[in-house]
């Protein structure tokens, strides 16, 4: 496939290995410990994973998988204030297809819409916009979701619901956005990160100037980087080159989709619509400043939240449940204990095992023989056993 | 000596014959499945009409076979049966009726089987175009000629509007298997060799393209095809065929896995050997899809001796279910129970089953 096959080319990979290994050679700290890098978006971690690309690096890199996953990071309580407004006999629920299956504290929305509640799966907002034109008589929400990837396209559906004076279309906005959330993973004192893959399409839209505190305040290089194969060993050669000459930027892999200045237009649809939120709750990282994102007062017409009220409460994650730790890289998913057990793709307790992004899904998916055994052995265990485990 | 009733000098005493019937109505209504003349109508005019054998004809309760014509084929039955609630009904390279009959003939042509009988049932939504029903008909009819096979026996019945979408079909079919052939899933052993008869993922891409809620435009057909031509043909050149299964919903990393965990071997396969058509790879790239999850209609993966690979791989490709046949791995016997990829980027993965539903309704 044209534009596509360019960017798998094992060839080309083999070059750029061979380049990563000298690298390697000349990075003093890689003789002491592996460095560690992280892939800031979710795109990255599977692409990693399906590609098998960890296991061709020198074993002194190691990928911690970041928080670049929307649907990881959703609250349980956001979830069941999903299900409250799916349920509501007036309004018709809409939602990316993925969102459909992350674990409320009683159900999620798959479970909601067998149990009666009018739950439909879209692939853009401007289909949730359709249907509220076809269904004057019902509000369809649709559930925003996603960084600055996302947040455009909602911005512009808003918009032309305003141009079309269409009352009955509004939000459940769980827009996040990522700046504040690397700050804050690079305050946190369990981190021990040597350098950034930065995110692709939220750099497209925003652009690479946002990231330079991680190079000036932080001295971390950071790299933007595409989602094809040979973009991600690009961008590990452009971060370890950056390690090896003592240097610290922020430099740009996926130029051929990010401007520097990021996307004008984009940007000014976004922030006509939306504002920040003061906080707002991440799963396993905890409330995080200014990281949130609503519609502004002027939009309010189209806030879900404030056509009908919705429980909102905080709900904490299961106990046994250790997103967070794997979140922030302190342990490696099959280290959690409910890994290949309670917590399966089918039957996920934590939403890193729902999306095809989440880094749990990505290691039981794509794990390699080793991992496949030990998920065996793990389903194997009697009930009993995985229960006093768990 | 008695005489011979002249009934022709009597009229009046001859039976009054019925005539086959009409449907005149261009919606089907729930009288249609009431069991009275409506539905008599309906089944002698689009029915029995177009499906057109013996069996039929008669409208018994059940269709009747000799014994004796049955052991002429070989020394097993094969019986299957499948429902179809596919959506759109019609779609490019077929439709509901060509799937209903083609489905069903491959999951008895799989075993080795030659498929004889099938039956219809169809469960009809109130207000259902009849001219659309008869479309659906006639294509079943001209699958069935296609396959050789006939479709004997049949029931309709017609739900109140939003009971059920339009038109559902079920298909149960009857087969002989010949003697000596002896077709497993259990029976792959390391050093076999894996075949696939064509390109994967068509079925999958056509319905994804015909929903009009994508908006996608891929000129591409349906695989929608009966395969029991093609396996005789392989039979031909290689009886002891160890495994074969045709590779719909699930697509063939789930038969992959299937075969592995029956046989307890390793289902080794290269990207490289896959045959995907360039618009299948295109919409799967687009909308994050795997064409090995892709559901197939008319697609097989065989397991057979490495000795007769190539012979079998020729027959193949000498038929036209299997033009595009390609030999996409081997059995090898650790790790026991998975599907491994080696991919074109050079790294191997295991290939699991699907979790999920990746789209509802293909088939």
């Amino acid at each position: 496939m044209k534009y596509v096959d360019e960017f798998r080319d094992p060839e080309k990979a083999k070059v750029l290995l061979h380049e990563i290994e000298a690298l390697v050679g000349c990075i003093e700290v890689c003789k002491q410990r592996p460095l560690q890098l992280m892939e800031v978006c979710g795109g990255h971690t599977h692409s990693i994973f399906k590609y098998g690309i960890e296991p061709m690096l020198p074993k002194s890199i190691e990928f911690v998988h970041g928080p670049g996953c929307p649907v990881c990071v959703l609250p349980m309580g956001r979830v069941d204030d999903c299900v409250a407004l799916a349920e509501h006999p007036q309004v018709i629920f809409t939602t990316f297809g993925d969102a459909m299956r992350v674990p409320g504290s009683k159900k999620n929305l798959l479970q909601a819409k067998a149990d009666g509640a009018d739950v439909r799966m879209v692939y853009s907002p401007m289909d949730a916009l359709k249907l509220a034109r076809e269904h004057p008589d019902k509000e369809v929400v649709f559930f925003a979701l996603g960084f600055e990837t996302t947040m455009p396209s909602t911005a512009l559906t808003v918009l032309q619901a305003e141009r079309e004076g269409i009352k009955n279309f509004s939000l459940f906005c769980n827009h996040i956005t990522i700046i504040p959330t690397i700050k804050a993973i690079l305050d946190s004192p369990e981190l021990t990160l040597d350098g950034f893959l930065g995110p692709g399409h939220v750099s497209m839209v925003i652009g690479t100037e946002p990231y330079e505190f991680i190079a000036r305040h932080y001295r971390k290089p950071i790299v933007v980087a595409g989602f094809e194969p040979l973009d991600i060993l690009q961008s590990v050669w452009m971060v370890l080159k950056q390690i090896a000459e003592g240097r610290c930027e922020v430099e740009n892999q996926y130029q051929r989709i990010v401007p520097e200045t990021g996307n004008d237009q984009a940007l000014s649809a976004v922030s006509r619509v939306f504002e920040l939120r003061e906080f707002f709750e991440w799963r396993g990282l905890g409330s995080i400043d200014h990281s949130g994102i609503r519609l502004r007062e002027s939009y309010g017409r189209f806030d879900a939240e404030r056509k009908f009220s919705v429980p909102n409460l905080k709900i904490a994650d299961p106990k046994s449940c250790q997103c967070g730790e794997v979140l922030k890289g302190v342990i490696k998913p099959w280290e959690c204990k409910v890994f290949g057990r309670a917590c399966t793709p089918e039957t996920p307790l934590g939403a890193l095992m729902v999306s095809s992004e989440g880094a749990c899904a990505a290691y039981y998916n794509y794990g390699g023989v080793e991992m496949a055994r030990l998920i065996r052995e793990r389903a194997d265990e009697t009930p009993l056993e995985a229960r006093q485990i768990a | 000596m008695s005489q011979v009733f002249d009934l022709e000098a009597h009229p009046e005493l001859s039976p009054i014959r019925r005539r086959s019937g009409k449907l005149r109505d261009t919606r089907i209504t729930l009288s249609h499945g009431s069991g009275g003349k409506a539905m008599r109508d309906l089944i002698d005019d689009i029915f029995v009409g177009n499906f057109d054998n013996p069996a039929l004809s008669l409208l018994e309760d059940q269709a009747r076979f000799n014994l004796a014509d049955l052991l002429a084929h070989g020394d097993r039955l094969a019986f299957t049966t499948d429902s179809y609630v596919v959506d759109p009904l019609f779609f490019p390279g077929g439709d509901i009726g060509a799937l209903a009959v083609n489905g069903t003939v491959n999951d008895l042509a799989v075993s080795g089987a030659r498929p004889l009988y099938l039956s219809c049932g169809m469960i009809l939504e109130e207000g259902l175009d009849v001219e659309m029903l008869r479309r659906v008909a006639l294509s079943m009819a001209k699958a069935a000629r296609a396959a050789g096979v006939a479709i004997v026996t049949g029931d309709t019945k017609v739900v109140h509007r939003g009971a059920a979408d339009k038109l559902f079909i079920n298909t149960a079919g009857m087969g002989v298997i010949p003697k000596g052939v002896n077709i497993e899933a259990s029976r792959a052993r390391p050093g076999d060799v894996i075949l696939v008869n064509g390109t994967i993922g068509d079925h999958g891409a056509a319905i994804l393209s015909a929903r009009q809620d994508l908006a996608l435009d891929a000129p591409i057909q349906s695989d929608c095809q009966p395969l029991h031509g093609l396996i005789s043909a392989m039979l031909a050149v290689c009886p002891d065929i160890h495994c074969l299964r045709d590779a719909t919903r699930g697509g063939i990393a789930t038969v992959l896995n299937e075969i592995a965990q029956s046989s307890s071997v390793c289902m080794r396969f290269t990207e490289s050997s896959l045959p995907v058509n360039e618009v299948v790879k295109g919409v799967c790239e687009i909308l994050g899809l795997d064409p090995l999850y892709m559901a197939n209609e008319g697609k097989l993966i065989a397991v057979v001796p490495k000795e007769h690979a190539t012979a079998v791989l020729a027959a193949m490709r000498a038929h036209p279910a299997g033009r595009d046949a390609a030999i996409i791995g081997e059995v090898s016997a650790a790790p026991a129970g998975v599907a491994l990829l080696s991919t074109l980027f050079g790294g191997e993965r295991i290939v699991d089953m699907l979790v999920g539903e990746q789209l509802p309704r293909i088939c």
